[in-house]
């Protein structure tokens, strides 16, 4: 997920050449306030005439506790274009209090009533409490985020290289994503330049198992899809698994055997998400192997 | 005394003997020219005493180099005594001229000049070009067009001044200096060679005087008429800075890459293959991608051309590039290269791109990446002219290469700003459509419809590949469709194709 500043003409117009997943077009921390009408008649044009491509289109709007981010919200949800991500969500009451406006919002502009979706940014010691009620919170709800700039603000600590202040945040995160069966998106990784950095703390949440990154340079890009794009090797296994179970159902067979081993269902289900990761990373599994 | 010469059977056969040899010859003011043991020198005191020594008249053709770039101090110190010593309606013949050379304004309008031949035009003097403050047209002329020019005598250069960082009594004049580290450095003076070598007098000018025989040189003493020391010569910042600094904008980048995955595709990519890189911020990016890539081919290219860049250097000394042929070097990482690096040589601007040479260096080329102000649906490049009409650029070694190698590729953004750069028609042709065979955009690439095999290639390494008139199509839509330029019927500008043909001409803009 690419962050793109909502009042930058240029990169909103190329956000979508990049080969990223989604692109978050910011209303909220990176526009001054002096800039956040301009942003958002920006955003709101881009979202009508852009072509980005079917990529998934985010946009954070300011607190809707103030005119500002109703403002947002009203402009936003007229496009019937991009998701509407809530910023510092501390409770579940902040998710239907947004969810509320723009409900009316819907109704008042004859948009199907929940069609808007929503993601809600976890930024405080509050708010990484109630994860799993934030998660719950509504159907309309898509994903939950980490923000760790005021999140380690909040806990009074800095960011580290290693990343251990935000552990239990991404933990407690990620759990009640899962529980709740929407995406967990990890939070930026503010130095561009240091590509061994970035590198390490892609590879530890994808080890913990969140479902994307956020960026702010198309250069991490490149990183995010190398580590998370399955190897030959792992795409190899899962085929096989696949192989087999066809086997097993053309046989007749309730049992799943591949070199030995049994199958079972943990297995098969990691097998077909490396192969859904593989073809969302452009890879042609019907030839075996090249990029599409 | 015997008269040898009565003596020779079939004297007539034997051309332009000599008369028979007499010891006046030996004497002071004989016929060598020079006393015996005198050790002669070409430094003549003053510029205006070279100027007076070549023989310099009215209506003749002076000649420049710009490896000074926007540092050069040379032309207009030269124009200026010019004009002191009241010379007028000369053709003024650079190899290119920039932003400092606005002064020259005053010196078209005192008559001075009469008429300018360069590969391009920038700043002030551009707009005033532009503006239509020339009676006779400009010449445009690739640097190969240009080599070519003065060294069939289409373009005879009657004095060539030209700036050096270091020269000797003698004439050896170089773009470095071996004895100190400091000082003025240009690196190659490839388009100098090319003129100290057809002009009918030579001038050095430079201010570091080292002791003889200045070796190696970029220009030999057998080339030159006069060395003049002057103060200065150009300011340093102007001429080149550390290295070219490697971009970090994303759009670059992205389009560095895919033309990378093009050059490694396009059946060019091979061990011993050749390059050319500009010195842009793509550019300069693809270098480091196509080495990435080399590394992991296990291949090494036999020569790396052009405008020489650090990058390219890097590459050199990673092993990745066996010999740099350097007719222009674009930063002092290069420079200071050319100096200590024994397989990195210098150039002549004839030997780089002349098209009357068979095996001049581009012709050699397997791929070049360009840059381009404007392409259009037919592939034709713009070099020159801004979406404005007014004359912003250089012609260089664009059309040089394009032809040269057998896979001539167009980096270009689809928009720069507000501007569209995919465009249904350039501005100003530069080079010719069939002669580039891929433009890569953030938002594509395009292949030329005259390489079907190439397409087929690209296509089978999985490129995604769009139509000239989908990119274009795409710029459209994006910034609208711009007002069409107004111009008077005046020419200011004619441009040049590397034969000399006319290709096409520029006019005064009306506002």
């Amino acid at each position: 997920m690419l962050f793109v500043p909502g009042n930058n003409p240029g990169m909103i117009k190329d956000a979508g050449i990049y080969g990223q997943d989604c692109i978050m077009f910011d209303l909220e921390d990176s526009v001054s306030l002096g800039e956040k009408d301009a942003a958002r008649f920006l955003v709101y044009q881009a979202l009508n005439t852009v072509d980005y491509a079917g990529k998934e289109l985010v946009v954070r709007v300011n607190d809707p506790a103030t005119k500002c981010g109703v403002d947002d919200l009203e402009a936003i949800v007229r496009t019937q274009k991009a998701v509407i991500r809530l910023p510092k969500t501390e409770s579940a009451r902040d998710v239907l209090d947004c969810e509320a406006i723009i409900a009316r919002i819907e109704r008042e502009n004859g948009i199907p009533e929940g069609s808007t979706g929503m993601m809600a940014a976890i930024e405080s010691a509050a708010g990484v409490l109630n994860a799993k009620e934030i998660a719950f919170s509504t159907p309309r709800l898509i994903g939950i985020a980490l923000g760790a700039e005021d999140y380690v603000t909040d806990l009074k600590t800095k960011r580290s290289a290693e990343g251990i202040e935000l552990l239990f945040a991404r933990s407690m995160i990620l759990l009640a994503a899962r529980a709740a069966g929407i995406d967990a998106i990890d939070t930026v990784y503010s130095d561009v330049n240091n590509e061994a950095g970035f590198r390490a703390e892609v590879e530890l949440i994808h080890q913990l198992g969140f479902d994307g990154k956020s960026i702010i340079n198309p250069r991490q890009i490149k990183t995010v899809h190398e580590v998370y794009t399955p190897t030959q090797k792992d795409i190899d296994k899962a085929l096989a698994v696949m192989e087999a179970i066809e086997e097993a159902h053309r046989k007749g067979s309730g049992v799943i055997s591949l070199n030995g081993k049994m199958v079972d269902r943990p297995i098969v289900l990691r097998a077909q998400r490396t192969l859904d990761l593989a073809r969302a990373a452009g890879i042609c599994l019907e030839e075996g192997n090249g990029h599409a | 005394m015997r008269d040898l010469r009565k003596e020779i059977p079939c004297l007539e056969q034997l051309g332009s003997l000599g008369k028979t040899f007499s010891e006046s010859c030996l004497e002071a003011g004989g016929a060598l020219a020079v006393d015996k043991g005198s050790h002669p020198s070409k430094i003549v005191p003053s510029l205006e005493e070279a100027i007076r020594r070549c023989g310099l008249q009215d209506g003749m053709t002076i000649s420049f180099h710009h490896h000074f770039r926007n540092g050069d101090q040379i032309v207009n110190m030269v124009l200026d005594k010019l004009a002191e010593m009241g010379f007028h309606d000369l053709v003024l013949a650079a190899s290119s001229l920039t932003d400092c050379h606005a002064p020259l304004i005053r010196h078209i309008q005192n008559g001075v000049i009469r008429r300018i031949e360069t590969s391009g035009l920038r700043g002030k003097l551009a707009d005033a070009i532009s503006g239509g403050k020339m009676d006779v047209p400009v010449v445009f002329r690739s640097h190969g067009g240009r080599a070519c020019a003065i060294s069939q005598g289409e373009l005879p250069i009657d004095v060539a001044f030209l700036g050096a960082p270091s020269c000797d009594a003698w004439g050896n004049a170089n773009g470095y200096s071996r004895d100190e580290e400091g000082g003025i450095l240009c690196g190659s003076m490839g388009y100098a060679k090319c003129d100290a070598q057809y002009a009918r007098k030579t001038v050095i000018l430079t201010s570091h005087v080292v002791p003889c025989p200045n070796v190696p040189c970029a220009i030999p003493s057998t080339d030159v008429d006069c060395v003049v020391e002057v103060e200065s010569i150009g300011d340093p910042a102007g001429i080149m800075s550390g290295a070219t600094r490697f971009t970090k904008n994303p759009k670059e980048l992205l389009m560095a890459e895919s033309a990378a995955e093009v050059i490694a595709a396009s059946g060019v990519f091979h061990d011993g293959f050749s390059f050319q890189m500009g010195s842009g911020g793509a550019s300069l990016a693809v270098a480091r991608f196509l080495g990435e890539k080399m590394k992991a081919a296990g291949i090494t290219a036999s020569y790396a051309l052009g405008g020489i860049t650090g990058s390219i250097v890097d590459m050199y000394e990673a092993g990745l590039v066996r010999r740099i042929l350097d007719v222009q070097s674009f930063d002092l990482r290069a420079a200071e290269s050319l100096k200590q690096n024994r397989f990195h040589q210098q150039i002549s601007a004839v030997y780089y791109a002349s098209p009357k040479d068979a095996t001049c260096a581009v012709n050699g080329l397997d791929t070049v990446i360009l840059s381009a102000l404007e392409v259009d649906t037919d592939f034709n490049v713009n070099v020159l002219t801004g979406s404005d009409g007014v004359i912003r650029g250089a012609i260089g070694g664009h059309p040089d290469t394009a032809w040269g190698a057998s896979l001539a590729i167009v980096v270009c953004p689809l928009v720069r700003g507000r501007i569209p750069c995919v465009v249904p028609k350039v501005n100003t042709l530069v080079t010719p459509g069939a002669t580039v065979d891929v433009v890569v955009t953030e938002y594509g690439v395009a292949v030329n419809p005259r390489r079907e095999e190439l397409r087929r290639r690209l296509e089978r390494a999985g490129i995604p590949l769009r139509t000239m008139e989908q990119l274009q199509g795409i710029a459209q839509q994006m910034v609208g469709k711009p007002d069409p330029i107004r111009y008077t019927d005046k020419v200011v500008g004619v441009v040049t194709y590397r034969d000399g043909s006319v290709l096409d001409l520029i006019y005064q803009v009306a506002d």
